[in-house]
């Protein structure tokens, strides 16, 4: 097991690759929270009889809450995301050496 | 022509000679592109030299997903089904983030070290298999083929009963435009034109969405109406809880919210920007459009059915709703957005057949020094355009069949083939494979004819089953409640992790290609 590592690893990774799989993993991320957002507040609210529902600008407040709030909220999210975790870098050829760098700060412009 | 309407033909013809324009603007730069051998010419007849900046990338990633179906079929369930077919749209909201973050930097940083086109290409280089490679060409070429027919005659029919013209004309108009320009110009004729069909798109619906609402008389009367019609219209269980259960309303998000990352010609998109900042910016202007157009286009169908009442056919609600509200030439400007969502779903996936034939069997297979590039890629998308076209005038069986599963189909096969082979080094040939059986075939097998007759045997033989209801859901085709690609996802993943595991890894040659600097 240990051996197949070391020759697994007996190269250099490419160095944006870290920030990638992050940026992933945080897109997979938004999206699950997305989906348990829509669920929660439009099944958690809608299964009572209509006759019950609550309304918001005219919208029952189980479709208000899951589709229009969950809409604004998640672009709002979205916007966060790109803006504050995404960082910049070439996505073409890169030497070994500015790899490590451009890895390392993030910001290569 | 005897009804011909004129006054809405009209925007709709200066609408096509604007697009017509985009596509000779790019024309010059595929015929300088001409001169380059092989690969160079694809590179900008298939990516257009990957140079799309965030808005223009944005807007032909959701003018690509949003189908005629998001503007005819969707409303028009919404119409009859109301606010829970909205809900069920939303499932589409996260495309706009969740493709561009999850296929990410790093699949366009692959797609430059390896070269790739297509996203053949990747899985190419990736498992390097050429039998699989085949496979997966052919059959991406039979589902895009059966998916634009679809799209031609659902433009047609939508033509044909808006503007009066009888359905081969309609049919011709519309087939020459998005052929035209899609052959001369090449990607970057349809990245631009899908901006424009993204804005005619966009502002189709505020028009149509402000329109409604009015006559309707406002939100807050027109729900009322809606609960007076059938309280199931504003309840998320809708009007027929049988048929919108809560398993196969959340399932769509795996169809069409998640799984979109898998469909070739989305994918394809994910390769083709020019720098990390445009794919950044891409990811905001698209969840916003994407946003405003799901809930716009969804919300007029569901309001809409205080206006216009059932029906006959749901894909006549938007054209109906559109005559009912505008004077004729506006009429025409607001039907050139549905019009304008088939085009740019077609372009794409013309575009992505001939890069299955010229680039994927073709060039890497058969005849790797491609000399006469531009030649053959025209005479190619000329005859794939051709075989559409004359299909639309009268679908085959096996086409509509096909149609109908396009997309899941494309989703079982292409799904963890593509995203575990960018994230995980262990995946290998085999797993691929073994994925791409499992799912195809079990796709095919839980929604064939032959499943459900032995589901009906075993029906027959014990009666007692029908009293579960995990029985009778399969037998209206949904495994667990949910729609039926959800098994077939699960079960390919599995397929993929276990045969990978039982076989080699990959060569370091593949890692160090994909991984090393």
């Amino acid at each position: 097991m240990r051996k197949e590592k070391l020759a697994e690893e007996d190269f250099i990774e490419d160095p944006r690759y870290k920030q990638c799989n992050k940026e992933a993993l945080l897109g997979l991320g938004l999206g699950l929270l997305n989906l348990v957002w829509w669920f929660a507040w439009g099944y958690g609210l809608g299964l009572k009889p209509p006759e019950e529902y609550t309304y918001v600008l005219g919208l029952p407040m189980w479709f208000f809450m899951s589709c229009i709030a969950g809409a604004l909220l998640f672009t709002v999210l979205a916007v966060v995301m790109v803006k504050k975790f995404f960082r910049h870098m070439p996505l073409g050829e890169i030497e070994a050496q500015d790899g490590a760098e451009s890895g390392a700060s993030g910001e290569v412009r | 022509m005897a009804g011909a309407r004129l006054d809405v033909l009209i925007p709709l013809i200066i609408y096509s000679i604007v697009v017509f324009l985009l596509g000779f603007y790019s024309l010059r730069f595929v015929s300088r592109a001409a001169r380059r051998a092989g690969k160079g010419f694809l590179a900008e007849y298939l990516t257009g030299d990957r140079n799309m900046g965030g808005f223009v990338l944005a807007m032909t990633l959701v003018a690509t997903y949003l189908s005629a179906s998001s503007f005819i079929g969707g409303p028009g369930a919404a119409a009859s089904y109301g606010l829970v077919w909205v809900f069920l749209a939303m499932s589409q909201m996260p495309t706009g983030y969740f493709t561009l973050s999850v296929l990410g930097k790093k699949f366009a940083i692959v797609a430059r070290k390896i070269n790739a086109v297509t996203v053949t290409d990747f899985l190419r280089e990736r498992y390097e298999s050429k039998f699989l490679i085949a496979i997966i060409s052919v059959s991406l070429v039979f589902f895009l083929i059966a998916s634009m027919t679809a799209q031609f005659v659902g433009a047609a029919r939508l033509l044909e009963g808006a503007a009066g013209i009888s359905y081969q004309v309609a049919l011709t108009f519309f087939g020459l435009t998005v052929l035209l320009y899609t052959i001369i110009g090449g990607f970057r004729a349809v990245a631009l034109t899908d901006t424009l069909q993204g804005l005619v798109m966009t502002a189709g619906m505020i028009l149509l969405f402000g329109a409604t609402i009015y006559a309707g008389g406002g939100v807050t009367r027109i729900i009322q109406e809606l609960y007076a019609i059938d309280p199931g219209l504003i309840s998320p269980l809708g009007t027929d809880p049988g048929t919108t259960s809560v398993a196969w309303v959340t399932s769509f998000w795996i169809l069409v919210g998640f799984g979109v990352i898998a469909l070739p010609q989305v994918a394809t998109r994910a390769m083709s920007y020019r720098d990390s900042a445009s794919m950044n910016s891409a990811i905001i202007y698209g969840t916003v459009v994407s946003m405003v157009l799901l809930l716009g286009m969804h919300l007029i169908g569901a309001f809409g059915r205080v206006l216009v009442g059932e029906v006959a056919s749901g894909d006549l609600v938007v054209p109906v709703l559109t005559t009912h509200l505008f004077p004729n030439w506006l009429a025409g400007l607001v039907l050139a957005a549905p019009l304008a969502a088939a085009m740019s779903t077609v372009d794409s996936q013309l575009l992505v057949a001939v890069g299955a034939i010229v680039n994927d069997v073709y060039a890497n297979l058969i005849n790797r020094r491609i000399k006469r590039a531009a030649g053959f890629t025209l005479g190619c998308s000329i005859a794939i355009g051709a075989i559409v076209f004359l299909c639309a005038f009268n679908p085959p069986e096996l086409l509509v069949w096909l149609n109908l599963h396009a997309i899941a189909g494309l989703i079982a096969t292409f799904l963890w083939p593509v995203l575990l082979g960018l994230y995980w080094k262990r995946a290998n040939t085999a797993g691929a494979f073994a994925s791409i059986i499992a799912g195809a075939g079990s796709y095919l097998f839980l929604s064939s004819k032959l499943f459900q007759r032995w589901l009906g045997e075993l029906a027959a033989a014990s009666p007692q089953l029908l009293e579960s209801a995990f029985f009778v859901n399969l037998q209206a085709g949904r495994t667990l409640g949910m729609h039926t690609v959800v098994a077939p996802v699960l079960i390919s993943l599995a397929a993929f992790i276990l045969f990978a595991y039982l076989t080699p890894r990959p060569s370091s040659a593949v890692i160090r290609k994909f991984w090393g600097v």
